[in-house]
């Protein structure tokens, strides 16, 4: 037990402290936890043989990271997307394998190996590429979006890869691998459903099992979740996601398929429902933890001697494969119209290899396609290309982009047709007006709400929801806060309003944070917790039915009218000074009786104004409209006589 | 230099064509300063206090608006109603507005041929638009006659928007410099008929 602790701690301090260090170089996460695995593996030598085993535990994460990916895919996104999906991904993947391939043979490698070869180039990297988009902000250009439909026909790709792959194994590396295994003491048969099974009933198993997550997921798990949610117990609700991967993964293996094929369809088919960003924000941190871990297993299996040995080799294919593949993408560029900067930004982005390569690599040995040693080899290729990938994204902003930038900015600006984001936190009574006020002028919005019956019945009349709790920050991301305009916080927590409030002041400071106020003390901790605007959830309604009592007691509908408007415009104009004085109350408690006493004065300038309407010429609510002195006619024509 | 005050009237901006790109053009213009009356009172609620203030503190008063009805656009007549007070504007020590210009820049629909005794509007614009007339008179202000643009619809399409910007951009500068000689628009109908007087009166400044 204690050496798993020890291990552990080892495995978590080296990922702490190197991929933040790896971060703030741009250098990107996942070369942070290859570094870290670099450091506690081959330099220090404090983890050592067992990061094979802890590797197919943290496989797992891929498994997570496709369910993730099936998620963020909604079927009618993936339909609008085809053309370029297809085109640019599809071309991408089939050409650079195909040259890998073809190069791989000429280097005198059987075509099996280089056809695996070829695959695992063709991929490049998600991780690296999307997190530097963001970073620097070309997720929305031309070149930043080509990109994205390229990465996620890869990830795509991959699930067929991984199906194809064993198809490839070298029978002389299947036989050493059962004499060693049957030489192997307490070797136990992987457990199958189908083991032995005749070919048409087996092919029946692994249908109906697909067909089984696929509609189970769409239609069984929605009752589950719901159930789940209602009883308000978050750690169930994990425990009930993680289930569903789990639970997917091993009925996927015990019919022969591969796990990631299965969570990935389960994924697909929650993509639209209500649970979507919910799940995605509970199984992101346990996909991110095992990846990671996965990750470090690569960077401790890195073999440096071989890499002394073969420093040139290594260097010498790395820049080959990075050649090749960005020729490939350079011509998509140029075949699908990619303009200028876009151009080089979409070819440079996506010439490294990328982290499924390794998990590909991995796969690939346990299923006796590469032998070993070539597996370490090109290991160490696809590390080096990921390193070299800040390289790229630094040519392209020192070099590139300068000799584009004057162009570009003569040309005018594009309008801008997507507006941003609003996302609507709570959506009961309060949030569903604004909500409906917004759709209907066609802004965009995402709708967070922790009560399901309240998803249920927005969904029952088409509007786009979302079950979740909005004060969590990982919520909040999945939900896009990065590219929001504005957050509506339409909650009933006062308290947990108000820290939502301070935490995306403080983190997303570019958001106008608006927010339903219950009641005037709940309206002054929003205002302190920095919200821009407070809008009382009473204060309007209560003061439209005094303008209806007025009228009922047959005071002019005009007059009624301008009383309101005068009402507002007294209390706005004291807004100021009564917050200040309360935020002195609640620093100290003596402003307590001014508080009060400020609160009378108001009702009592209110009164007075009020009162002026009609003795008064010059009050404030009709003053505009007061008639002349009765005799200022005739003083006039004296004036002008 | 004197310093000039745009009250600009228009409910329909996004379909505006001639009027939004003459505002947003004056916003650069130096000693200007541009109000956009239904942003800044989008319920009508105009703050008379603040309206007056910003009289006093201007010599050159312009309404911007496209015509509607012969008239100008409803906040414009409400912000007459209101800003222009007994006491303020004229009657017992009402004198504040005594000594400054004004003028409007206005555009229309119809053709300039419309506008005339013998088109089918019946009047001159000049002569529609005589409330205003009057009461800048009236609150002791020297009236100018309008700057126009006709035809407005076609403007776009005939490429006259931006000559007119550029004329606008003259006679602002003129008023400011006040190179100008208030009696040469008596007689004229719009301020547009004098435009080379305005450039030389210009150029004399410039030398």
């Amino acid at each position: 037990m204690t050496v798993y602790f020890i291990q552990t701690f080892i495995y978590l301090l080296a990922a702490i402290i190197a991929v933040p260090l790896a971060k703030r170089f741009g250098l990107g996460s996942v070369l942070g936890y290859l570094i870290a695995g670099v450091v506690i593996g081959p330099m220090i030598g404090l983890v050592g043989d067992e990061t094979v085993t802890i590797q197919h535990f943290a496989e797992f994460g891929v498994v997570m990271m496709l369910f993730l990916v099936g998620l963020e895919l909604e079927p009618k996104m993936l339909w609008q997307m085809r053309s370029r999906l297809l085109g640019l991904g599809g071309l991408q993947v089939g050409l650079t394998a195909a040259a890998v391939t073809g190069i791989a043979i000429l280097l005198g490698q059987t075509w099996t190996i280089a056809l695996s070869i070829g695959l695992i180039f063709s991929l490049s990297s998600t991780a690296i590429v999307l997190q530097t988009f963001n970073e620097k902000g070309l997720a929305k250009t031309e070149g930043g979006r080509a990109a994205f439909s390229v990465l996620l026909f890869q990830d795509i790709a991959v699930i067929p890869m991984l199906a194809l792959i064993p198809l490839l194994a070298i029978p002389e590396l299947v036989e050493i691998a059962q004499t060693m295994a049957t030489a192997s003491e307490g070797h136990h048969e992987e457990l199958s459903f189908v083991s032995g099974l005749a070919p048409w009933l087996y092919a029946l198993v692994t249908i109906s099992a697909v067909i089984a997550v696929i509609v189970g997921g769409h239609y069984l798990s929605r009752p589950l979740f719901r159930f789940v949610a209602n009883s308000g117990l978050r750690e169930i609700f994990t425990a009930a996601a993680l289930m569903l991967v789990i639970g997917i993964a091993a009925l996927m293996s015990l019919v022969g398929l591969s796990p990631a094929l299965g969570t990935f369809l389960a994924g697909v088919a929650l993509a639209n429902s209500e649970f979507r960003h919910e799940l995605e924000s509970t199984v992101e941190p346990f996909k991110g933890l095992l990846l990671g871990l996965f990750f470090i297993t690569v960077g401790a299996g890195i073999n440096f001697g071989l890499l002394v040995s073969n420093a040139l080799l290594v260097v010498g294919l790395t820049l080959g494969v990075m050649l090749i593949k960005a020729l490939v993408l350079f011509g998509l560029a140029k075949t699908f119209r990619i303009q200028q900067s876009d151009k080089w930004l979409f070819t440079l982005s996506l010439a490294q290899a990328g982290e499924f390569g390794f998990v590909l690599l991995s796969f690939s040995t346990q299923n006796h396609v590469l032998p070993t040693d070539l597996s370490q080899l090109l290991s160490l290729v696809v590390a080096l290309s990921m390193f070299l990938t800040p390289g790229l994204f630094i040519l392209f902003d020192k070099v590139v982009m300068p000799k584009f930038e004057l162009d570009e900015n003569e040309r005018e600006a594009d309008d801008i047709d997507e507006q941003g984001t609003v996302i609507i936190a709570g959506v009961g009574r309060f949030g569903q007006i604004v909500n409906r006020l917004l759709m209907a002028n066609g802004v965009k919005t995402v709708v967070l709400d922790h009560e399901v019956t309240q998803i249920d019945n927005l969904r029952r009349v088409n509007i786009k929801s979302y079950y979740g709790d909005a004060t969590r920050s990982d919520l909040l991301h999945t939900a896009g806060i990065e590219q929001a305009k504005c957050l509506v916080i339409a909650i009933d927590d006062q308290i947990r309003a108000v820290d939502l409030v301070k935490h995306v002041k403080k983190h997303h400071a570019h958001v106008k944070v608006m927010a339903r106020a219950f009641d005037r003390g709940h309206g002054y901790r929003l205002r302190q917790a920095g919200a821009d605007t407070i809008i009382s959830e009473t204060y309007h309604s209560a003061l439209e039915l005094g303008g209806q009592v007025l009228r009922a007691l047959d005071f002019h509908p005009f007059h009624a009218e301008q009383t309101k408007s005068t009402f507002l415009e007294i209390e706005a104009s004291h807004r100021d000074v009564l917050f200040d004085t309360w935020v002195k109350i609640t620093e100290d408690d003596k402003y307590g009786s001014k508080y009060s006493q400020l609160f009378m004065e108001i009702e009592e300038t209110l009164g007075k104004r009020m009162q002026k309407d009609r003795s008064d010429r010059h009050s404030r609510t009709v003053r505009g409209w007061t008639p002349p002195p009765k005799d200022y006619s005739s003083k006039l024509s004296q004036e002008d006589s | 230099m004197q310093k000039v005050l745009i009250l600009f009237a228009h409910p329909s901006q996004g379909r505006s064509e001639v009027n939004y790109p003459l505002f947003e053009a004056s916003r650069h213009f130096e000693g200007v300063t541009v109000v956009d009356l239904y942003a800044e009172y989008p319920n009508f609620r105009i703050d008379i206090d603040k309206e007056q203030a910003r009289l006093i503190e201007h010599d050159i008063i312009v309404f911007m608006f496209p015509l509607y009805w012969y008239s100008t656009p409803s906040i414009l007549k409400e912000w007459q109603d209101l800003v222009f007070e007994h006491g303020f504007a004229y009657g017992k020590d009402g004198d504040q507005l005594k000594g400054k210009t004004f003028l409007a820049a206005v555009s229309t629909g119809g053709s300039e041929d419309a506008y005339q005794t013998d088109g089918y509007n019946h009047f001159t614009l000049r002569e529609l638009l005589h409330p205003l007339e009057q009461t800048a008179v009236f609150t002791g202000m020297k009236y100018l006659p309008p700057f126009a643009l006709f035809s407005a619809r076609t403007a776009v399409e005939e490429d006259r928007v931006q000559c007119h910007i550029r004329d606008w951009h003259l006679v602002i500068q003129a008023l400011q410099a006040s190179c100008f000689d208030h009696t040469i628009c008596d007689q004229t109908e719009t301020i547009n008929c004098v435009m080379p007087k305005i450039k030389s009166c210009l150029e004399g400044v410039c030398k």
